[in-house]
């Protein structure tokens, strides 16, 4: 059945747009592909979420009220508030000037941007401890000021801001660079001042992609593990966030309350989805006006 | 120019972070341990925080870390401020004198029996019913038994497990060097995978079901039986083990910049008191008190335990003979078999 509905739209397809694979390689894959989805995705995500209720609501929400997690996620939530925000005047400003103007060297800094995606959190992470930490180059002189970076919230902060650095960026600059220099020109000519054109002209056009930028890099600083596993020190209820704190739980045998913490993460997951789904289609739209 | 101000301003907003950090706390102590002491070490900063309320009037909060423990040697020697380490063996604690110079090279000498207020010994967990018939160090090295123990290399209870069982092949007949060696060979070929902490090896046996045994600590196989089910998996205690001394410190630049060296002493030497010594019981760590180890002496099996001094010449030459790189760990273990 399948097989004849298929070859019916294979004909139609051929027609339409010149497509000549067989229905069935064509299901085949669509088939994988669901496949491999769920397999791979939403099992996972299912299985967090009913691990996590497994004891009821009310284990559930105890869980999560532990003084050791609460101040997890109120670490998360600072580390959040400071980085996203400076990644986000970072992501502008360089999209701005990468998009809009050219200079020497540009390429360059494109390739600076993407660094963080290269290199392994891990990493990421040992570059503070080597930079910070006691044997490092500057710990000497941090310790006789008494100031803490690596093992305590400063040191969390710039592992995320490393690693969470392009995200705003990286979405910008495809968009503003398709968008082109045009209105912005022809409000320079109009009489714009610099600031009027960006903030009258430019940040109208990118604001959903700000945005889609926004929720990616949020989602990132919020999950991540690896660079900040090496610089946290693990003390608890000061530099556990909430990735740390889900796998201390875990190996505390502790498992319906891992997973509760855990599902926090997923919901994010699932927010972030949801409002870049609509932010990409909103991106769509404004490129279809322009 | 612009991104230029944005990296001081965002420097700015970070050392301010730092500030209330550093002010002015009541009294905080932060314990970095090894992994499977976790719930030793909760019910003991509750014990001595009452303690020392009485004693001195004054709150204290103890923080708490966990991890492998080289690797929280590792984290003090790269400026974790920790006041006291309680770590799974002197070597790691060693290496906070070598490497960071925070405390002094005599620093096991300061507190009684090494520094050490528990102890502990390496036995088996097997499944219920004891399906392979495991019941000492040789029925490890058979054909068709999965073995799990942590790395060497990176875990403190995986060190006390090789040594124990080189230990062992030394103390058979005709047992000399070579021999051992081959036998630990031998052990390691039936060992699928290594994890890098004790905590992370227990896990894949009683959560994944890997592997016929488990070498672990006595007191993480206890936990172990107690928290996932009676009825799952049984305690096997060989003939022979070791006498595992997981020993604590004072670090003594860290108290002495934050002030807190009284209170970090006192801290060290309640486990050693009898109501220390109870706690550690209570958590399966073999207390060194005459009196409390004879009220708990059911709950311990009596096994012969040799010790790391006599047997291997303390751990500083353990450690260059069997797990420095190059060492005879190195020399028998292949991860591609």
């Amino acid at each position: 059945m399948h097989v004849a509905g298929g070859l019916k739209k294979t004909k139609s397809t051929k027609q339409g747009r010149g497509l000549g694979e067989p229905a069935l390689v064509r299901w085949l894959l669509i088939a994988v592909t669901i496949g491999f989805l769920a397999l791979f995705l939403l099992v996972p995500l299912a299985a967090v979420f009913s691990q996590a209720l497994e004891k009821g609501w009310e284990t559930y929400l105890a869980a999560l009220h532990e003084p050791d997690t609460l101040a997890a996620i109120k670490l998360t939530l600072l580390t959040a508030t400071i980085s996203v925000p400076l990644n986000l005047v970072f992501g502008v400003v360089a999209a701005w000037g990468i998009a809009k103007f050219d200079f020497p060297g540009k390429s360059f800094l494109i390739t600076l941007i993407d660094l963080p995606f290269s290199v392994s959190p891990v990493v990421s992470g040992l570059i503070y401890v080597l930079l910070f930490g006691l044997q490092g180059w500057l710990g000497p002189w941090l310790q006789a000021h008494d100031l803490k970076i690596i093992f305590a919230v400063p040191g969390i902060v710039l592992a995320t801001i490393f690693v969470t650095f392009p995200f705003v960026a990286r979405e910008l600059i495809p968009l503003m660079e398709a968008q082109g220099r045009e209105e912005e020109e022809a409000a320079l000519t109009l009489g714009a001042s610099g600031l009027q054109t960006f903030l009258r002209v430019t940040l109208p056009n990118i604001k959903w992609g700000i945005l889609y930028g926004v929720i990616l890099c949020n989602a990132r600083a919020m999950g991540e593990f690896g660079a900040v596993s090496v610089v946290s020190g693990h003390v608890r209820g000061s530099t556990n966030t909430i990735p740390l704190q889900v796998e201390i739980l875990y190996n505390e045998y502790n498992f319906a309350a891992a997973f509760a913490v855990a599902s926090l993460l997923a919901l994010l997951a699932l927010v972030t989805l949801v409002v870049k789904t609509v932010a990409e289609w909103k991106v769509r739209q404004e490129l279809a006006n322009n | 120019m612009n991104r230029k101000n944005l990296f001081t301003v965002a420097l700015l907003a970070l050392l301010s972070l730092t500030l209330p950090v550093v002010s002015f706390a009541a009294v905080e102590l932060l314990n970095v341990s090894y992994d499977p002491t976790r719930e030793l070490y909760q019910d003991f900063n509750s014990a001595f925080g009452k303690y020392w309320k009485k004693k001195s009037g004054q709150d204290l909060t103890v923080k708490q870390s966990h991890g492998g423990s080289g690797k929280q040697a590792r984290s003090v020697i790269d400026g974790l401020e920790a006041d006291v380490v309680t770590l799974a063996l002197a070597y790691d604690i060693d290496e906070i004198h070598d490497k960071a110079k925070l405390i002094p090279e005599n620093w096991q000498k300061r507190l009684p029996l090494n520094s050490s207020p528990y102890t502990s010994t390496i036995v088996f967990l097997v499944r219920k019913g004891n399906p392979k018939h495991i019941k000492d160090w040789n029925d490890l090295v058979k054909p068709g038994v999965a073995v799990i123990t942590p790395n060497p290399k990176t875990s403190g209870g995986a060190r006390w497990n090789y040594l124990a069982a080189w230990a062992y092949a030394l103390k058979q007949k005709g047992g000399n060097d070579a021999k051992a060696k081959e036998f630990v060979t031998k052990l390691f070929k039936n060992v699928p995978v290594l994890d890098s902490g004790a905590r992370g090896s227990t896990t894949t046996f009683v959560q994944r079901g890997q592997g016929d045994v488990l070498l672990a600590w006595e007191n993480e196989a206890f936990l172990a039986v107690n928290e996932l089910g009676k009825d799952k998996f049984e305690i096997v205690v060989p003939s022979l083990s070791i006498l595992a001394e997981p020993p604590v410190s004072v670090v003594d630049k860290v108290v002495d910049r934050k002030g807190t060296r009284k209170v970090a002493e006192e801290y060290l030497k309640y486990l050693y008191t009898p109501e220390g010594q109870e706690i550690a019981a209570r958590h399966y760590y073999r207390p060194t008190d005459k009196k409390v180890a004879a009220k708990h002496a059911k709950t311990f099996a009596k096994v012969k335990l040799v010790t790391i001094d006599k047997e291997f010449g303390g751990w500083r030459k353990a450690q260059t003979t069997h797990f420095a790189d190059g060492g005879v760990f190195d020399q028998i273990y292949s991860p591609t078999k």
